[in-house]
């Protein structure tokens, strides 16, 4: 066992995991965040994306001991309060989920898409959605929804 | 995923040392290829000895008409760099291509050539520019590096330290992305100065990254049009697979050729 001391979603912990424990399930099953998702076993969907130390990155493809010393946002980190974040509010007002499953990892890439993209278009969100897999809405809400959150950021 | 220990150091010493000790030890870098393959125990080293705290491997900077990139540098930080972008564009492009945002926020050039898997695109790059990989023992060529699937010149007891590209304006990297996992099913890597022009092909060989000889000789010989089209790849030795048999892979790859060429050319 290694000891893990981290910050996610303003909160400080500090645990002994097992070196195989993927970060994934480390926040899954251990610090009980369910909002982070796994989606394939092959780093492929996107449904585990989460910010470590301000990136995003694929939570399924790294190791808790990995993540020592950093700080973490998950989905149930960006909402202040009651008032969602903008992108998850331009989600919500432009239907840009169907069952949902991808969307806490669509919704992580997003808000890093629109960080690092001062003129974003439709052309750079597409090629940036790389990473993320949705089997319902053909993509064309989701544009939609990062767009219209990238106006008001 | 096997147990295995983790040990997380600080400088290339520190790294060497632990590689000495345990021979069944594994450097993790950003470990976008090598967690995935662990998860599918493909891969169980008894230790993974993780590098990305060693502040002296991460750097990008200019030196004697070279771009010096650090080898736990990842992928975003090489595609968004202003240095690169301006003096060697190429290489910006090639970084801006691997994978998705995500794992080019973690995987590193080092391990991706350290790996050498057969279609990654740094490697094609290396041979390409013609570029030297310093390790913590010397100063390996490209042409040395390389040497089969999955197998490069490295030691047991010696990790990529820095890889330095020779800055040629006259350069560009054309892939053909599988259609599914996005990775190379053929990309070309040609480069073009006064005394030489460099075709490194990825993707597409059954020992992995190679100089196309014939195509550079063509070239160098006369840079034309006819001179590119004159020379075809041969599909003895090109993969074939589920994706594409070595025919059609072997098209591909004079297909990059042209689009590199005219992409030069424009």
């Amino acid at each position: 066992m290694s000891l893990v001391e981290l910050e996610i979603n303003g909160k400080k912990i500090s645990q002994d995991v097992e070196e195989r424990q993927l970060l994934v399930h480390f926040i899954r099953d251990d610090l009980n965040l369910t909002g982070t998702h796994v989606g394939c076993d092959t780093s492929q969907c996107g449904a585990c994306v989460i910010h470590v130390d301000g990136k995003a990155v694929k939570s399924c493809s790294m190791l808790a001991v990995q993540a020592n010393d950093t700080k973490i946002t998950t989905i149930e980190g960006l909402a202040d309060g009651e008032s969602l974040h903008p992108v998850q509010e331009a989600f919500r007002e432009n239907h840009g989920l169907q069952c949902g499953f991808c969307t806490p990892g669509m919704i992580m890439a997003a808000v890093d898409i629109i960080n690092r993209n001062s003129n974003l278009d439709e052309k750079i969100v597409r090629e940036e959605l790389e990473g993320n897999l949705c089997r319902c809405t053909g993509y064309q809400n989701i544009v939609k929804s990062i767009l219209a959150a990238s106006e008001k950021m | 995923m096997y147990q295995f220990n983790y040990k997380k150091v600080e400088t290339i010493e520190e790294a060497v040392n632990e590689l000495s000790a345990n021979p069944e030890s594994k450097i993790l870098a950003g470990g976008m290829t090598l967690i995935p393959t662990m998860k599918q125990r493909l891969a169980s080293p008894e230790q993974l000895i993780d590098i990305r705290n060693i502040k002296e491997l991460n750097f990008i900077k200019e030196e004697s008409n070279n771009i010096v990139i650090g080898s736990t540098t990842n992928h975003y930080t090489v595609a968004s760099s202003d240095l690169i972008k301006n003096k060697l564009s190429s290489l910006s492009r090639l970084a801006e291509g691997i994978g998705d945002p995500h794992v080019r926020n973690m995987g590193t050039i080092g391990g991706a050539i350290s790996n050498n898997d057969p279609t990654a695109d740094y490697p094609a790059a290396c041979l390409g520019l013609g570029a030297t990989i310093k390790t913590n023992k010397r100063e390996i060529s490209a042409d040395d590096f390389f040497v089969s699937l999955f197998e490069t010149a490295l030691e047991e007891d010696e990790i990529v330290v820095s890889i330095s590209f020779p800055i040629i304006s006259d350069s560009i990297y054309m892939k053909f992305p599988n259609p599914a996992s996005r990775y190379a099913m053929a990309g070309v890597f040609m480069s073009k100065n006064t005394s030489e022009v460099r075709v490194a092909v990825t993707g597409a060989s059954e020992n992995g990254v190679f100089r196309w000889t014939e195509m550079e000789s063509s070239l160098l010989n006369d840079w034309s049009k006819s001179s590119l089209e004159e020379v075809k790849l041969s599909p003895e030795g090109i993969m074939s697979d589920i994706h594409g048999n070595s025919e059609y892979r072997a098209n591909l790859v004079n297909i990059m050729a042209i689009r590199a060429f005219e992409g030069i050319n424009e």
